[in-house]
């Protein structure tokens, strides 16, 4: 244990030493960051070729190898041409189709491990409702979701556009906090929403916010919009929100949980998806607002690729293993 | 009647939540409400047995000085600092600026992210050493894996368009049908069986038929 904590000083003492050493953001021109990818390039080759003599490389090399292709983008000035995919097309369909001064209920429903993925759709959906004077409704059955759509909201307040809006909460927008009950709480909001927020997010009362006081339950919700990393969250919303109560319901869940939706697209039951760390930057192409969706998808694509290789290399090793074994 | 009294609630709160799904009136809709009322503040009281637990455990550690209770010190440490950090913050302990605030975006999301960023190594390094083509199965899955992954980021259709391959067969298309269709079947199959697995364990559940839940066998 005493390895480790010293191994924790070193990172520690490295990072700072960076942040005070290096102040200004190291940016590689496009061509370095070419001649950086055919560097790696060429050491993977190299490394297939050596596995395919017989050396067999462990999952170190892996590591360094997936740290470097998430790390290094930052760095790099690449432009990804991002294509856009039917689910997220319907979604942004289905908010652009609303009336101004509709009410889109958003439930955040993810803690910080998923920010990387949920954070950047939850700042392009707000700034898009924003935008076409939609009023948001805010809400969790995560504890940390509300406090990650005041970060949110925090980040887009600086934009000019968004300031040029001066929205005011409680009537252009409310955060009615976290509400523990898991499922139970969309169905109790099915009879009553002031049945499980008597009070907001600050501890104001639901009857006392502009925005809140009429609404009763779903039947004054125009749209819903789900974030989720999991239990609690879309699956839940769909068989209670939907089926139950008719919510129209949109969805953005981590890379891992979205193709359990994926069934409640071609069913109808979800608007559209936005799915994982690509479906963040699809959707922050069509609302013209680029943001980290779009920034962390080149440390995606470099991510993927490094797995393919190492993937095929695997391979590589395994069949020329069977191989030597049979003779 | 430690077993038969909970037994009794069970069978109770689960024929009304079944009932009031296909009568959504009066009584059932009033039960319905109470019920999911005791169910949120049952859920409100086990979020502090949860934190206390993992005190006890934790303290019981360091006490014992058992396997890695150096961690421990650091679980109770950040502990009582957040929660004195947050009472003693008053209503507004939330609000950006504050000390709770601070620690919530400084501390608590990098550390989160970090331990989830993990995943991306250990996939990786999974991937390298076990999913290797040694059967048919293991090969389609391969496949389907190999378009998933380079479709699902904009580097897939980079390489198909400087290759000249038919817009039909970009990786991205070929991933999304996979993801709509094959994915899509199996996930139907999936859910509809997970499904009928928590209605029959629910009925036994119900019915006190199922009782490991209260400690039996």
């Amino acid at each position: 244990m005493k390895k480790d904590f010293m191994i924790y000083a070193v990172v520690l003492a490295l990072t700072l030493l960076f942040y005070f050493v290096i102040p200004k953001p190291i940016i590689f021109s496009t061509a370095v960051s070419y001649i950086i990818i055919v560097l790696i390039a060429v050491v993977l080759l190299f490394i297939l070729i050596r596995t395919i003599q017989g050396k067999v490389y462990e999952r170190r090399i892996v590591f360094l190898f997936v740290g470097i292709a998430v790390v290094l983008p930052f760095f790099m000035s690449l432009q990804q041409k991002i294509e856009l995919s039917p689910e997220v097309k319907a979604l942004y369909d289905a908010v652009m189709e609303l009336k101004p001064g509709s009410k889109v209920l958003v439930s955040l429903d993810y803690d910080p491990p998923s920010a990387p993925e949920l954070q950047p759709m939850a700042e392009s959906f707000f700034e898009l409702c924003f935008k076409r004077d939609l009023k948001v409704i805010i809400m969790g059955l995560w504890p940390q979701g509300p406090q990650q759509a005041e970060l949110a909201i925090q980040k887009i307040s600086k934009s000019p556009d968004i300031q040029a809006l001066n929205l005011q909460y409680g009537r252009d927008y409310v955060n009615l906090g976290f509400q523990t009950g898991n499922e139970f709480v969309i169905q109790r909001m099915g009879g009553s929403f002031k049945s499980m927020f008597q009070t907001d997010y600050y501890g104001t009362p639901y009857d006392s916010l502009e925005l809140v006081k009429n609404i009763s339950n779903f039947s004054n919700i125009d749209f819903s919009f789900n974030l989720s990393a999991g239990y609690p969250g879309t699956i839940e919303w769909v068989q209670i929100g939907v089926d139950r109560f008719g919510v129209k319901l949109g969805a953005g869940n981590t890379a891992v949980q979205a193709p359990q939706v994926y069934p409640y697209i071609r069913s109808g039951q979800l608007v559209g998806l936005l799915g994982g760390l690509n479906g963040a930057a699809e959707f922050e192409k069509v609302t013209g607002v680029l943001g980290k969706g779009t920034k962390f998808m080149v440390s995606q694509s470099f991510a993927h690729v490094i797995v393919i290789a190492f993937i095929i290399i695997g391979n590589a090793a395994y069949f020329l293993g069977e191989r030597k074994g049979r003779k | 009647m430690r077993r038969e009294i909970p037994m009794i609630i069970t069978a109770v709160v689960g024929f009304v939540f079944l009932i009031q799904y296909f009568i959504p009136h009066y009584p059932f809709s009033q039960l319905n409400n109470w019920f999911s009322d005791w169910f949120s503040i049952i859920g409100a009281c086990a979020i502090w047995l949860g934190a206390l637990n993992l005190m006890k455990i934790s303290f019981d550690k360091v006490y014992r000085k058992g396997r890695d209770w150096g961690y421990s010190i650091v679980i109770i440490v950040s502990f009582i600092l957040i929660v004195v950090i947050g009472f003693t913050g008053g209503e507004s302990f939330r609000d950006f600026g504050t000390k709770f605030d601070w620690l919530y975006q400084w501390i608590y999301t990098p550390l989160s992210a970090t331990m989830f960023a993990l995943l991306a190594f250990f996939v990786a390094s999974a991937s390298y050493r076990a999913f290797r083509a040694r059967n048919l199965e293991a090969t389609l899955l391969l496949i389907a894996a190999f378009f998933v992954m380079i479709g699902r980021v904009p580097v897939g259709d980079a390489i198909a368009g400087i290759i000249h391959l038919p817009e039909v067969i970009y990786p991205s298309k070929v991933a999304s049908w996979i993801m709509n269709y094959i994915n899509g079947a199996g996930q139907r199959a999936i859910m509809i069986g997970i499904a009928l697995g928590i209605v029959s364990t629910s009925l036994r559940i119900i019915l006190g038929i199922e009782r490991a839940h209260l400690g039996g066998e």
